[in-house]
């Protein structure tokens, strides 16, 4: 029980919070197993593991929303009569989650306005506004952003720009530490980059931070001493030289990935006839995996979801549908949250397993336990609730959802999203191998990695296609250069 | 994050009974059965006779307003009351009494029901007026074509139809056992088909539902068809059944179908609904009101204490885990 132990530049005495052996269980599930470690000033924390390792639940205990069910929790100049939220908040502790939870209905300087304690009544709109915009142009300069734009007009990177510039933002009090849970995963590689500076100057200037993330490359890069979470318990926690990716992984409890795999099935298929054509120019051929890329928020969900309503009829449903779709923003677009794991996966493919109007139960069973075994949903029983998953988890049942269905065309929208190293690897393969059966992907990813997967790119900008990339032509930098090459003329 | 219950739920049965919703509309009904018949004496037979019959035509139309409801936020009928009154008129008008026109005058009556469930959604639809706006509107349309159509005449049923839907078969009422066959069809929709899925889907999250491949649309089109019919067969049985049509048969269905779902523990929220608890509820609704009257209370106190144990039952109901 070595609380004092703290490895990182520039730590001061007093840790900002500090567990002891925490536990936490969701009834019979425990996901938190005797947890310790404490965080000081100025450090970088980051914490990997794969999907339902237990990441987010230490970040709950952390800031207080979740109570430890054994062992401790110690705030920053803590007083023992309030709870752990309370103190968490009096110690500075401020967090971005992986499921947005910004109010949609709300202007952002409104949203800036719910944490903000002791903000002048009279006037208050145009001090939220001035410390709005200076919390953006802090973290992300040159975003565009009107502060009395309304939250659910935002694209989905930009909601999670506003959520990450309030957690930054200067309020009542100051924030000693803030916690990140995959803040990049739906920003675009120069707005994550942004971001990923501002973590370092925050953390020169004395802040800490405890940063979630699937992204190694991230975490190497901002990192000054590197957690490492499996089924509920921290396997390793070591300044973040003593890391390099392949025991990161190794700790994780996953095979390394292959660096030369990506792109490797590209060469072998042949493709078929052009199956889609989107008036913008989009298209794709049978077995083709065709990628849509750029800056997040240019475009391409729309054009993915025009392809989608274009080949999904509205008033009847197809036994063989043509096309289907994995969601990215799993509350908007994809969850049933009333419902169970089995009845979220088998939604779509309802009237391809059942020949007649009745659901037939026994063979909904059997295909969702196959894709249950196949993608490795991590659950003990498929009848549970679709929200008792973890997010990654959940994206899984999305996928499946989709891939269980014999369309031959699959439209995803940046689907990875808060997904494991090891089980990208796992869907990649799939891809690949659907992909060789004539099945079409349409794929919008903000991430280079899966964009490296695909056979040609459409790289957007503006809401248009500014490049077409097709096989070694694709790289990051053609992509990059794509995307601002139109900006600046 | 979240610990909350839902109906797959269930390891142990006995749990899984006592967290059923319905259970509160029959164990309110139970209890009000008892009270009344202790108190009037009259013979608990009869009491149970006359509220399976009356409960009937509440839970007709309360079949057809859950699966509105279950749609999910927004979406209820409002017409309830002038689709009972226009079909009832119309359908009573075509028979004039005659016994050869009484199976055409049962397809008239479910002919208009179609129809004015087409004029709902296309309403919501090509329109795009909130529905409750929509079927509210609807619903001076229909009335004043039964006035129109009416002008204060009170037409008979044929002397048959009349015996059929005061009669019983078995000790039933006949127009429960129409009541309960609707519900079991709903409930076999609801739980094993796949439009009954459909339904739900659309009811938790529309725009996911469309972008999983639910024909959001038909369904759409289908639940407001359905709701319009099973007002236009209860406005055909309840004529039956009180010796005529007249334009003020179906004010008090416009809440009482609203009442019933939610007494039957259907989410209000949407995407979550209860068949049984319809049944449940309808007899609760008819025997608080004897109940208070065999108290030989004053209408105006009876509306209170009526308002009062809805209220109670909701929230009981709701306390297991069922919120909205």
């Amino acid at each position: 029980m070595k609380t004092d132990e703290n490895t990182g530049p520039g730590a001061t005495a007093a840790p900002v919070v500090s567990l002891e052996q925490a536990h936490l269980s969701y009834g019979p599930v425990l996901a938190l197993r005797g947890a310790t470690l404490s965080i000081s000033a100025g450090e970088c924390v980051g914490l990997v593991g794969h999907n339902g390792a237990g990441k987010s639940t230490l970040a709950n205990v952390i800031n207080g929303r979740l109570t430890q069910t054994q062992g401790a929790v110690h705030h920053r100049n803590a007083d023992p009569a309030l709870r752990n939220s309370q103190n968490a908040q009096n110690a500075g502790i401020r967090s971005v989650f992986q499921e947005l939870s910004l109010c949609p209905n709300l202007t952002v300087l409104e949203n800036l306005r719910i944490p903000y304690r002791n903000m002048p009544r009279k006037g208050w709109r145009r001090v939220a506004r001035q410390k709005m915009l200076d919390a953006l142009d802090l973290v992300f300069p040159g975003h565009g952003i009107h502060a009395r734009a309304t939250v659910g007009n935002l694209t989905i990177a930009e909601r999670q720009m506003v959520e990450i510039a309030i957690a930054f933002a200067d309020r009542d009090r100051e924030p000693s530490l803030v916690i990140l849970d995959e803040p990049t995963s739906s920003l675009d590689a120069a707005i994550a980059q942004q971001l990923l500076d501002h973590i370092k100057r925050f953390c020169a200037k004395g802040g800490a931070v405890l940063f979630i993330s699937h992204m190694m490359g991230e975490i190497f890069e901002v990192s000054t001493r590197i957690i490492v979470m499996k089924d509920g318990q921290i396997v390793d926690d070591q300044p973040a030289s003593q890391f390099t990716r392949a025991s990161i992984v190794d700790a994780m409890g996953h095979v390394a990935p292959d660096e030369d795999t990506s792109g490797a099935g590209r060469a072998d298929r042949t493709l078929g006839a052009e199956v889609v054509r989107a008036a913008n120019g989009l298209n794709a051929r049978a077995g083709e995996i065709v990628g849509l890329a750029g800056l997040a928020g240019h475009g391409q969900a729309e054009a993915l979801a025009q392809i989608y309503f274009d080949h999904a009829p509205k008033w009847k449903s197809a036994r063989q549908p043509e096309v289907v779709f994995v969601a990215g923003d799993r509350a908007r677009d994809g969850i049933m949250p009333l419902w169970s794991i089995l009845r979220n996966l088998s939604l779509t493919t309802l009237s391809e397993f059942s020949r007649k109007v009745m659901v037939d139960r026994s063979s909904e069973a059997d295909m969702v336990q196959t894709w249950k075994d196949r993608i490795g949903i991590r659950t003990d029983n498929l009848l549970n609730p679709i929200l008792s998953l973890s997010g990654g988890n959940q994206q899984k049942v999305l996928f499946a959802r989709a891939l269980a269905s014999s369309a031959p065309i699959v439209v995803m929208d940046d689907p990875m999203r808060g997904v494991d190293v090891g089980t990208k690897k796992d869907v990649y393969q799939m891809i690949q191998a659907e992909a060789s059966q004539d099945r079409s992907f349409l794929w919008y990813s903000t991430e280079t990695d899966e964009i490296l997967e695909c056979d040609r790119v459409f790289v957007f900008r503006a809401g248009q296609i500014a490049a077409e990339l097709v096989g070694d032509e694709i790289t990051e930098e053609n992509i990059l250069n794509a995307s601002f090459q139109m900006q600046e003329a | 994050m979240s610990d909350q219950t839902t109906p797959d739920t269930g390891h142990n049965p006995l749990r899984a009974f006592v967290q059923k919703p319905w259970l509160w509309a029959y164990l309110a009904a139970g209890i009000t059965f008892v009270a009344t018949s202790l108190l009037a004496g009259s013979g608990a037979g009869s009491l149970l006779y006359a509220a399976l019959t009356f409960a009937s035509f509440s839970a007709i139309v309360g079949i057809g307003q859950m699966l509105v409801i279950t749609l999910g936020p927004g979406n209820i009928d409002l017409s309830v009351p002038a689709t009972m009154t226009l079909a009832a008129t119309l359908a009573l008008k075509f028979m004039d009494t005659q016994t050869a026109l009484i199976l055409p005058g049962l397809l008239v009556a479910i002919g208009i029901g179609i129809g004015c469930g087409i004029v709902n959604f296309a309403l919501i639809l090509i329109l795009r007026i909130p529905p409750i706006i929509a079927t509210l509107s609807a619903s001076f349309l229909y009335q004043s074509l039964a006035i129109w159509s009416n002008r204060g005449l009170r037409i008979k049923p044929p002397e048959p139809l009349a015996e059929f839907a005061s009669g019983g078969t078995l000790g039933v009422p006949n127009v429960a056992l129409v009541g309960i066959a609707l519900a079991v069809c709903a409930w076999l929709l609801l739980e094993r088909a796949i439009a009954g899925r459909w339904i739900s889907a659309i009811g938790q999250n529309l725009r996911a539902a469309r972008l999983s491949g639910v024909p959001v649309n038909a369904v759409r089109f289908g639940i407001y068809v359905n709701s319009a019919v099973c007002a236009a067969l209860a406005g055909f049985l309840l004529a039956s059944f009180s010796g005529g049509a007249n334009l003020n048969m179906g004010t008090e269905y416009m809440l009482m179908s609203i009442a019933v779902v939610v007494i039957g523990g259907s989410s209000i929220g949407g995407g979550n609904s209860n068949v049984p608890g319809i049944w449940g509820a309808a007899l609760f609704m008819f025997l608080i009101v004897s109940m208070l009257n065999s108290y030989g209370l004053g209408a105006g106190i009876r509306l209170i204490l009526t308002g009062l144990v809805i209220v109670g039952v909701v929230t009981l109901a709701s306390r297991k885990g069922y919120s909205a």
